[in-house]
């Protein structure tokens, strides 16, 4: 059974910017492009350190990214997978914003 | 039917390179082909070897990897010497191993010459050559204080300067009345001392080695025919190269009367299934000691053993040299000296600024014959591209050696365009203007890794690099592509040109930047660029609004990350002095909040393992001691490092702390392209290492020395000395118009030393721009830092003052947990973030 966490108000997180949360024991990294979402794993698979949510947010030929604060590897927000590793994936969770309130999937 | 069997005996520069080329024309797939090295590395960069001092390490040399000789079916045998040739039977053999060839090739290069004098042998003697050699020197090196070069050639200043590197007070003794004796001449050889001395460096000329004297077995100093003497606790000679030929000698190839296997214009030796090539090889009674002669004399064996009958013979090579000794350019080719009969010599000595350029024309002045430049090489390549091609030189070759001036209208450099396609523009590989420019048009290529990789070209001495950007700019321009110094994708703009527009058009939030200048949404290199130019232009409060998020981790927490997600925090210190009570508050600090010390390169220190939490709190307490902000997480002012100076030292002659803390202070907080490093020294001993920052300052007795754009890291550069005996208000004056000009003309994340170098004109050119305002810009630059002075606040007590901005400082946005994955373990009474595996023991155990 799958239920929504309720986060935060969206505009407890700056745009373009992101911030964590815990979600079943696992570190999200949520972020936010004007008025949208997104959730990524808070962890930075090359510097095995919890960071992703304190990256800088922007896109790379369009596609919307977090370029990891330790070693600077972009992930792609909708997807997790890493721009800079074909082999690198990340987990994502399905978000929304419902009532100016930030909802994460838990599954 | 078996493959015939193939040796190279030796795994060096050219060996490896033969085997390049043998696989490249899939050799494999004719011979059987056996490589064998006796040293236990494969072949390595022999002639960047002194950069294994500057942080090179043995990877970074290397050429090659063994996957890729045994991808190509190549047998590789490193550590194992052939002992013997049998050149009857055709048959090699090694201590544990014999095997027949057809085809056998000698690339078994040179070894140092240590002349036979007495305590040769002593402990602390060492040759100059490979790797090993280098590790034995510095594992010596660590009990030494004086170390001597016998031989000032080409490769005793590289091991002067590895010495230096090593940290030994270094002495070079060359025979010779000059140093580089066959690069140079003796007005070049003089110059070239001068600036050697003026690194710290002590030159001996015209002195002869006749014995080491030793105690206990172990060098401790040297003996000259003259009856004076040295003492040095080391010794690395380096007294020309002789090839090794021993098993050619054994062989019964023919030998020259000093050594070396003869070979013909097809490299082969008086055997005709054996060839030899590179150091170990005599062509018409010379050794060629480079490397491209030995790269053209393996591509000549590679083209007969692919079956190619008649390739083209190897006729000598243009011996050309051109290196940077210790930051000093030295180059040369052709003939060096006139014999005013048949060739003339036309030079210019310039003994302040420290540099020789003499050209040797033809008697008619219509070609030119060699050259040798000292101090300043910048037109090297140009020349030697005019004497290769054969051109003719202007109706006043003197242009050619004399400095450029304004306005004047007669050309004094022969540009690539004018060069013939036919010109060779990588010598070490071969490569012509016509190859390079064809490989840029025909792939579109738009950097200089794209031609190094399709043509090998810049891949060998690198000298050639430059030109290569060059051509690349010019084919791209004429393709109509841009040059890109863009500062991103978002941004067809340069750092300098984005600056000059913001600051004109008084533009000052990114949003704004973004939507008139660029496209997209920006990323994590145009947002903290636009975020220091807004900061340096307008001095505002770095985390206002959205300019917060334009930040790197750093600069948004106010403190520097590390690799377990925590923060560092580094309260300012200016100049390194502190009061017994500030010293005891931070001591306290680092108690309670449980922080790592660490005294750092800047008179500072570092509390590390700061919780994002307790960011705050530390800072409550360290502002409360009296502390602010040491902008160690910024692109800005670090520290001024200071001596104690006059007030304090018998040798002191200003008082150095004092204008270390003025200075600091004035630039505190001032946002830069990059970080900017500062020392003061109260004389001229320089404990201070003033010489090695973005400026320095360095006190005489009439007031202080300037130094600009040095830098240490990677690639360490000595500041070059700007203006002597400056009063305090002149280093200020000087100081605030070269900073702001820096800060308007530099690329992103350019620090000052490369600016400087990318500068035409370099030091010379500032000098006019800040002491002459010669672009009339000066009171501008004055302005715009009393701007910035004026208007500087400590980021951290403005943060402190805002209870919203506290919310950041948490690991969650909807709890005040601590990230679970943050593990300290104890390393010396101290705490530090546990490693992967440490961390996952930990957890099995809980």
């Amino acid at each position: 059974m799958s239920y929504w966490k309720k986060v935060c108000q969206l505009d407890e997180i700056a745009p373009f910017s992101g911030v964590a949360t815990l979600v079943n024991g696992e570190q999200v990294a949520i972020f936010r492009v004007n008025a949208e979402v997104y959730a990524l794993s808070n962890f930075d698979p090359f510097s095995e350190a919890n960071v992703l949510s304190r990256g800088l947010v922007g896109d790379r030929n369009g596609i919307l990214k977090v370029a990891s604060p330790i070693y600077k590897h972009n992930f792609d927000l909708l997807t997790g997978r890493c721009l800079d590793d074909d082999n690198v994936r990340i987990p994502t969770w399905r978000t929304r914003v419902v009532d100016g309130i930030v909802q994460v999937e838990v599954q | 039917m078996a493959k015939p069997t193939l040796i190279v005996v030796g795994n060096g520069m050219v060996g490896h390179k033969l085997i390049e080329l043998l696989i490249q024309k899939r050799a494999a797939q004719q011979y059987r082909i056996l490589v064998f090295g006796e040293e236990a590395r494969m072949a390595y960069d022999r002639v960047h070897l002194s950069s294994y001092f500057e942080g090179k390490t043995a990877d970074d040399l290397a050429l090659s990897n063994r996957d890729y000789y045994e991808d190509n079916g190549i047998e590789l045998f490193t550590n194992e010497r052939i002992t013997e040739i049998d050149s009857k039977l055709r048959i090699v053999r090694s201590e544990s191993q014999e095997i027949s060839y057809d085809t056998l090739i000698l690339a078994t290069g040179s070894f140092p010459f240590v002349p036979p004098i007495r305590g040769r042998e002593a402990k602390g003697v060492f040759v100059y050559r490979t790797i090993d050699d280098l590790d034995a020197m510095a594992a010596y090196a660590k009990h030494c204080k004086i170390g001597a070069v016998i031989g000032g050639g080409l490769l005793g200043l590289e091991a002067a300067n590895a010495l230096k590197n090593l940290g030994l007070e270094t002495h070079v003794v060359e025979v010779a009345p000059y140093l580089m004796p066959r690069q140079v001449d003796e007005l070049g050889g003089e110059i070239l001392r001068g600036e050697i001395e003026r690194l710290g460096i002590h030159v001996h000329t015209g002195k002869s080695t006749s014995e080491l004297f030793c105690e206990a077995g172990a060098v401790r100093g040297m003996n000259f025919a003259d009856g004076e003497s040295l003492e040095a606790e080391m010794v690395v000679f380096s007294a020309g190269i002789r090839p090794r030929d021993e098993l050619g000698r054994a062989a019964g190839l023919r030998l020259g009367e000093r050594g070396g296997i003869i070979i013909d214009d097809f490299c082969k030796t008086s055997d005709t299934a054996i060839f030899a090539i590179g150091e170990c090889a005599l062509y018409k009674n010379q050794i060629f000691g480079l490397v491209a002669p030995g790269y053209e004399m393996a591509r000549v064996v590679a083209e007969q053993v692919l079956g190619n009958g008649k390739p083209k013979p190897f006729t000598g090579a243009e011996l050309s040299t051109k290196l940077k000794l210790l930051g000093i350019d030295v180059a040369s080719f052709g003939q060096i000296t006139a014999d005013n009969i048949h060739s003339k010599e036309i030079c210019l000595l310039d003994s302040h600024t420290g540099s020789y350029k003499k050209i040797i024309v033809s008697a008619d002045g219509k070609r030119l014959l060699g050259a040798i430049l000292v101090g300043d090489a910048e037109s090297f390549d140009m020349l030697l591209q005019v004497k290769q091609n054969n051109m003719a030189l202007p109706p006043h070759p003197e242009d050619l050696v004399l400095p450029a001036r304004e306005a004047s209208t007669s050309s004094n450099s022969f540009g690539l365009d004018a060069l013939p396609d036919s010109a060779k523009i990588c010598t070490c590989e071969n490569v012509s203007k016509g190859d390079i420019c064809s490989a840029i048009n025909e792939n579109g290529f738009t950097t200089v890794g794209e031609i190094k990789d399709c043509t090998r070209a810049g891949t060998g001495c690198g000298s050639c690099v430059n030109n290569l950007k060059k051509l690349l700019n010019q084919q791209m321009e004429k393709r109509g592509i841009a040059v890109v110094n863009h500062l991103c994708e978002h941004f067809p703009y340069s750092r300098q040109e984005l600056y000059h527009l913001i600051r004109v058009q008084r533009i000052s939030s990114f949003s704004d930047v973004l939507a008139r200048f660029g496209k997209g949404l920006g990323c994590e290199i145009c947002k903290p660029a636009v975020a220091s130019i807004l900061a340096s232009t307008w001095n505002d409060y770095i985390l206002e609004g959205e300019k917060a998020t334009l930040q790197d981790t750093n600069d948004y927490y106010l403190a520097n990350i590390q690799r377990d997600g925590t923060y560092s925090v580094i309260p300012r210190i200016a100049g390194g002095e502190i009061t017994p009570d500030k010293l005891i508050a931070l001591g306290q600090v680092a108690k309670d909040f449980n922080l790592y010390l660490k005294i750092t390169g800047g008179q500072r220190i570092d509390m590390l393992g700061a919780h994002l939490d307790q960011l705050p709190l530390i800072w409550e307490r360290l502002i409360e001691a009296g502390f602010e902000s040491g902008h160690a997480y910024g692109k800005a002012l670090r520290t001024v490092k200071s001596c104690v100076g006059s007030t304090w030292c018998r040798y002191g002659q200003q008082d150095s702390v004092s204008l270390a803390i003025m200075v600091e202070n004035r630039y505190k907080g001032l946002r830069a392209p990059h970080k900017l490093k500062s020392a003061c020294s109260g004389c001229a001993r320089e404990c201070a290492e003033a010489q090695s920052k973005d400026f320095g300052m360095i006190a005489t007795e009439r007031g202080y020395n300037l130094y600009l754009g040095g830098n240490g890291g990677m690639r360490p550069r000595h500041a070059q000395l700007f203006a002597e005996d400056l009063n305090e208000e002149e280093v200020i004056k000087y100081l605030d118009r070269y900073l702001m000009f820096y800060i308007r003309t530099a690329d992103k994340l350019q620090r000052t030393a490369d600016w400087l170098e990318s500068l035409e004109g370099g030091i010379e050119y500032l000098r006019q721009v800040i002491i002459e305002d010669s672009l009339g810009i000066a009171d501008e630059l004055e302005r715009d830092m009393a701007h910035i002075v004026g208007s500087y606040d400590c980021e951290w007590k403005r943060t402190l003052e805002d209870s919203e901005r506290m919310k950041r400082f948490r690991y969650f946005v909807d709890s005040n947990d601590r990230d679970a994955n943050v593990v300290f373990v104890e390393q010396r009474g101290q705490k530090r973030p546990a490693f992967p595996e440490e961390r996952a023991a930990l957890e099995k155990l809980s």
